[in-house]
């Protein structure tokens, strides 16, 4: 089993989590309570990556990204270096291809606050900011668990954009998904399948966790940690 | 121009379209509130949470003008829109909408967030005056349909509001338990003075609490005035039904005694002639008489010497117990629904099928337009 690509692949999917967190918070906010007219585009746009072909995905992310790419380009003109083939590179392919994953849950969960109470706290004196720290907030911790673990274990499974943007370079873009490709085209399936053995079992207990979660939360309607 | 004189502290004028669940509908009106409850009356659609909404600044009007004390809050041709955290209005909704994660004290001490210093001290104050101090480490799951009711009200008070708006706030309590509330509200508005706006469609909280009453229907100010002004003649049918009327008959005029100020009806598809106050009629024409279930006497024998002018002779179709009323419908040509106590039910020995008599007074029948 290769440990180096096991760590390498949950760094990546924590960084993953860690920046669709903050970035697909506000926009799950917008998305949920916008009444912009044009707003079913955007809504499409995010959940591209459930449909695209990860090699499509991949494909103009590596344009996007390479040398004469507006984001390349970018990228070497702030850090010196190229974006293609590199850890950071990766994150931000993975960050696109997981955004649906991440921005769905919440939304669902945002939607499922009762508008009365968005209200309730307006008339109470509460701007946005604190109507959302305050009601909206509490009210999706479930949605907030399964957006953050529904895109931990798909970045943690994800190939195709992978092996388009990053390539396969030992300790920077080897994830584990295409390490175990590697092993089973050199028919070293002991390996192999310790490896995909491992990962089978972390998204089924990463999924029990977000079923479990849900169905918590489902039962006690909006207090899954309050249970004393 | 000089000052305003009224001494209406809310002044709304409302126009607006709006998209309801059921069908678009329309709310087109102008009201001026003096501190006190005013209580809206209505059928349901009739526009009566869309104007709480507009005065709370939940939804814009179409067009017009709403000022709280003198200060405008919107105008649509000036283009003042007032967000609602900055109205200082208070609104109970009809779902209440209690924050669920929140204790009952982090509930009312919401709208203190940005005053701490006084936040505990009034805390405890309004919770003791709405006796509701012992359940502060609860949540709303966690107390009762009153309770939680009584906890509503004190979150929007303690902030000291303009305007206390009220969206069938006690909706689902039983009698007791609603009179209670309403002492509770009295004595707040008796210390504080300000204009709340109650809506309803319940007779026992319009009694209750009535002072002055405005009956809305289909977006419009049908009539205002005491409760006996306006529940008491309903113009028009849905207005009679929202009001308790539970007969609603219709019938043909057949003469006008103007000396004596009635007209005589008789009833659609029946023999039965009733004797009503004298209306905007004439002979010929097609009308409805409002009669309260509870207005109709019944007798087992057929009465004599009484002043009352109608005496309709039937035969009970079903009696049913509601509580502590006894339902009965009397078929006398028309069908009457009537309301007895249980113990006349016992004493005069009710049961379907049998033989009663029916009195009403001239004036407890009342002319219902078209």
């Amino acid at each position: 089993m290769n440990i180096e690509a096991l760590l390498l692949s949950i760094r990546l999917a924590l960084c993953v989590s860690a920046i669709l967190f903050v970035v697909g918070m506000p926009l799950a906010y917008w998305l949920a309570y916008s009444r912009w007219r044009w707003k079913f585009l955007l809504e499409a746009i995010v959940a591209l990556p459930l449909v695209l072909p990860p090699t499509v995905l991949g494909f103009y992310m590596l344009l996007a990204m390479g040398p004469r790419g507006p984001l390349g380009k970018l990228w070497h003109a702030a850090f010196g270096h190229g974006l293609a083939f590199t850890f950071a590179g990766l994150v931000i392919a993975s960050v696109l291809y997981s955004f649906p994953f991440a921005v769905q849950p919440l939304i669902a969960s945002f939607e499922t606050v009762d508008r009365k109470l968005l209200d309730a706290s307006a008339v109470l004196g509460a701007g946005r900011a604190r109507t959302f720290r305050r009601v909206i907030l509490p009210l999706s911790v479930p949605g907030i668990l399964t957006a953050l673990v529904l895109s931990f274990a798909h970045t943690l499974g994800e190939f195709g954009v992978v092996l388009m943007v990053g390539g396969n370079l030992a300790g920077v873009t080897r994830t584990v998904s295409i390490d175990i490709y590697d092993r089973a085209q050199s028919l070293d399936y002991a390996s192999a399948n310790r490896t995909a053995l491992l990962l089978l079992v972390i998204s089924f207990a990463v999924l029990s966790a977000v079923y479990g979660i849900n169905r918590r939360s489902g039962r006690r309607a909006w207090l899954p940690w309050a249970a004393k | 121009m000089g000052r305003e004189v009224s001494p209406a502290l809310l002044a709304a004028r409302v126009r607006k379209m709006h998209s309801g669940d059921v069908a678009p509908s329309f709310l087109d009106l102008d009201v001026e509130l003096a501190p006190g409850i005013t209580i809206l009356f209505g059928p349901s659609g009739a526009g009566k949470s869309t104007l709480l909404d507009c005065i709370a600044g939940l939804t814009p009007p179409d067009t017009g003008r709403i000022a709280i004390d003198g200060e405008v809050v919107f105008d649509s041709e000036k283009k003042v829109n007032v967000a609602p955290q900055h109205r200082q209005i208070a609104y109970v909704f009809q779902s209440l909408a209690l924050f669920p994660h929140m204790t009952v004290e982090a509930n009312v001490g919401y709208g203190l967030l940005d005053a701490p210093q006084q936040a505990r001290g009034r805390v405890d104050e309004i919770l003791q005056m709405f006796r509701v101090e012992q359940l502060r480490e609860r949540k709303p799951r966690e107390i009762s349909g009153g309770e939680k009711q009584r906890v509503a009200l004190a979150r929007s008070l303690v902030t000291l509001p303009r305007v206390l708006l009220l969206d069938e706030p006690l909706t689902g309590l039983d009698a007791e338990l609603k009179a209670s509330i309403i002492d509770d509200l009295r004595a707040w508005n008796g210390a504080h003075k300000i204009p709340i706006v109650y809506v309803t469609h319940s007779r026992e909280e319009v009694d209750a609490l009535g002072e002055r009453v405005i009956a809305l229907e289909h977006g419009r100010i049908v009539s205002e005035g005491t409760p006996r002004e306006v529940l008491d003649a309903p113009r028009r049918r849905r207005l009679a039904q929202a009001a308790g009327f539970e007969n609603l008959l219709s019938g043909t005029v057949m003469d006008l005694r103007e000396p004596d100020g009635v007209m005589r009806v008789r009833l659609a598809d029946s023999p039965c002639e009733v004797e009503v106050p004298l209306g905007h009629a004439a002979p010929g024409d097609r009308v409805r008489i409002a009669i309260r279930a509870g207005d109709i006497l019944l007798a087992t024998e057929p009465p004599k010497a009484l002043s009352a002018r109608n005496v309709l002779e039937g035969k009970i179709l079903t009696l049913e117990r509601r509580g502590t009323l006894v339902v009965a419908r009397v078929d006398c040509g028309a069908v009457f629904t009537v309301h007895v106590t249980p113990g006349a039910e016992r004493t005069l020995e009710l049961a379907a099928g049998k033989k009663v008599w029916l009195v009403l007074k001239t004036h407890s029948c009342h002319f219902v337009e078209g």
